[in-house]
């Protein structure tokens, strides 16, 4: 178990190396740091200067060392644009993204589970019906349109809903918060309906199909034999048992919810990571994009490497399978 | 004509008569094809050319509607180019890209696949490798940094003209690794079966036997998953495009046809989002519901990927 926790940090590591090498590329080759620092009316001869000062004219691996130690010691370079560290601006928008994450995860475990188990005991049902043509139907419409037309719905035309902005927050020890403000929650409602709405055909197929899988299960059977009551058989016999592969794909797919939240972000100007990634782009800030890879890269890698040990410790084989 | 007889009478047309969904999903998806291909025939304005619209008509709204006229059937973009030109153009520009990208992560995946799968050893585990670590890493993720940096690389200028071959390579980059491990694992199944020996022992080159012989053997595999990449290239295409990281709005596809009608939902003016929105999704439906017909038809035991 020890060695196989060692392989897989190891592993971790030279992926970060690969990401900081891919992002200290760019910056080597896109970004122009003395730019960042002092614009662009300074003669050539005080640039050259400031370059050497600055150790841009060292080989390339000594520069891409000096970004490793610094990257290692949280410091990402400045942002051109917002003139601060880019690894504290990331930081100070990570709340707004992960409340809306929060928020799409309650709607999706809220409307997926009763909407799966129903479609599982009532296959036949007309709501069961509709259910399966809409989660086919979802599964074709990008998450920006459903965005649009929400907005269009519920803030052009009938002007119930904030459709941009986070509204009204609360500093609570540094973590901005929507969640405690009447005008923040409804800043979240539409955001959150949108981004949701990409896992939710996903996930109320799943969870209908593995129901019914088990509903066919000898164990099952036998529980009706014994005279057991509805309820008891499907809410505690079956659905403990549909849970775990759920779970298990939901965390997989958490990752994707966080790639379109950079969609969602976009459509609500939601001042989350993706907003500003975006507009890091718009603006060249290269310093602070290529932060924002280290940092996403650093969360993928992290999570990756969690979910595998713990696999590992549930589940022998994956420790042998990676042995040979 | 001895393929034509051996199509008609095969197992894939007799299904194909017995769906309705695929016949319908079919004969959509044709239509739409046809159309784009035909854009510079069938649609009524040139939206490339620059001197058959005027900015006066601007905004026009659908010709059923109030303020509406004849000569726009479906209104008007804020450019004032007629909105089903402009649509039938971006289709074209949509399937180009679906198609292209598709392409591209075919070339580079089966490649990948079979020198990892019939070669195996050291470069094997190093090629797997990477597809598990692109794996992890959701494929939207990476074609939206692929876009950002080709976009900051290029300039927005250059990035713009050259907006097709870029995207192509960039969705093309950001899925490869699946046609690799499909083709990988097929090539792991076939590679000891008794004609693959017959072929080494009669001293074909490696080469001769990965391409000639076991390739064909691979290819229904690789033909179930690229009905349902293309309908994910088109959607990356969508959403690069409407995170302004796509085709630019002179010669808009259909992502960027809604990201400029977005900017204007406020004020009304919801045809310009609303009828590419439309198109874009039926497009996208015809070609998943096409693509499940044909993985059940072909290979019940394949996984969706």
């Amino acid at each position: 178990m020890f060695a196989f926790i060692v392989r897989r940090i190891i592993q971790a590591i030279i992926v970060m190396l690969v990401i900081s090498l891919v992002g200290f590329s760019i910056q080597h080759t896109i970004g122009d740091p003395v730019r960042d620092l002092v614009g662009e009316r300074v003669t050539p001869a005080e640039r050259e200067v400031i370059r050497d000062k600055l150790g841009l004219n060292d080989p390339f691996y000594i520069q891409y060392a000096r970004f490793v130690k610094n990257a290692c010691r949280g410091n990402l370079g400045l942002s051109f644009f917002y003139k601060k560290p880019a690894l504290e601006v990331i930081v100070s928008k990570a709340p707004a993204t992960l409340e809306l994450v929060i928020v799409t995860a309650i709607i999706l475990i809220v409307i997926c589970i009763p909407a799966g188990i129903y479609a599982a005991i009532y296959p036949k049902s007309w709501f069961s019906r509709i259910v399966m043509a809409i989660s086919t139907i979802g599964v074709a419409i990008p998450v920006f349109l459903t965005a649009i037309a929400l907005i269009y719905l519920f803030g052009v035309e009938l002007n119930w809903l904030p459709s941009y902005g986070r509204g009204e927050t609360i500093n609570l020890w540094g973590w901005e918060s929507g969640f405690f403000t009447w005008d923040g929650l409804k800043h979240l409602v539409l955001p959150s309906i949108s981004l949701s709405s990409i896992m939710l055909p996903l996930f109320i197929r799943l969870v209908r199909a593995e129901m019914m899988e088990i509903l066919e299960t000898e164990y099952i059977k036998f529980a009706w034999a014994k005279g057991l009551h509805r309820q008891r058989v499907w809410f505690v016999h079956a659905f403990k048992n549909t849970l775990l592969p759920v779970i298990t794909v939901f965390g997989a797919q958490l990752g994707i919810l966080f790639a379109f939240t950079l969609l969602t972000e976009t459509v609500f100007q939601w001042q989350g990571m993706g907003f500003m990634f975006l507009e890091a782009v718009e603006r060249s800030d290269t310093s602070l994009l290529v932060a924002y890879l280290v940092v996403v890269g650093v969360i993928f890698v992290f999570v990756n490497t969690v979910v595998d040990i713990v696999y590992g410790f549930v589940n022998p084989m994956v420790r042998i399978a990676g042995t040979k | 004509m001895k393929a034509w007889n051996r199509f008609k009478n095969s197992y894939l047309l007799y299904s194909f008569k017995r769906d309705p969904i695929a016949i319908l999903s079919f004969s959509v998806l044709s239509v739409l094809v046809v159309l784009g291909m035909l854009a510079p025939v069938v649609a009524p304005y040139n939206t490339y050319d620059t001197a058959t619209f005027d900015i006066m008509d601007a905004e026009t709204p659908p010709s059923w509607m109030e303020g509406g006229s004849q000569t726009f059937m479906l209104g008007t973009d804020i450019q004032g180019r007629d909105l089903l030109s402009t649509m039938i153009y971006g289709l074209r520009v949509s399937i180009l890209i679906g198609v292209g990208a598709v392409l591209f992560q075919a070339f580079v995946g089966i490649l990948i696949g079979l020198l990892s799968g019939y070669l195996g050893g050291k470069l094997d585990a190093f090629l797997m490798r990477i597809t598990d670590i692109q794996f992890s890493i959701p494929y939207l993720i990476v074609a939206i940094f692929t876009g950002a940096i080709f976009k900051l690389a290029f300039g927005v200028g250059r990035y713009a003209e050259l907006a097709v071959p870029l995207l192509i390579v960039i969705i093309g980059i950001s899925h490869w690794p699946i046609y690799a491990r499909t083709v990988r694992a097929s090539v792991l199944g076939e590679k000891n079966k008794e004609y693959v020996e017959a072929a080494r022992v009669i001293g074909i080159s490696r080469w001769q036997i990965m391409f000639r012989h076991i390739l064909p053997n691979t290819l229904t595999a690789v033909l179930v998953i690229s009905t349902i990449q293309v309908a994910e290239a088109v959607m990356s295409e969508a959403a690069l495009s409407f995170l302004g990281l796509g085709m630019p709005i002179t010669k808009p596809s259909l992502g960027s046809l809604i990201r400029s009608g977005f900017e204007y939902i406020f004020s009304g003016s919801w045809w310009i989002t609303f009828f590419p929105g439309v198109l874009l999704v039926v497009f996208i439906l015809v070609i998943l519901l096409l693509g499940d017909w044909l993985r059940d038809v072909l290979n019940p035991k394949l996984y969706k990927g």
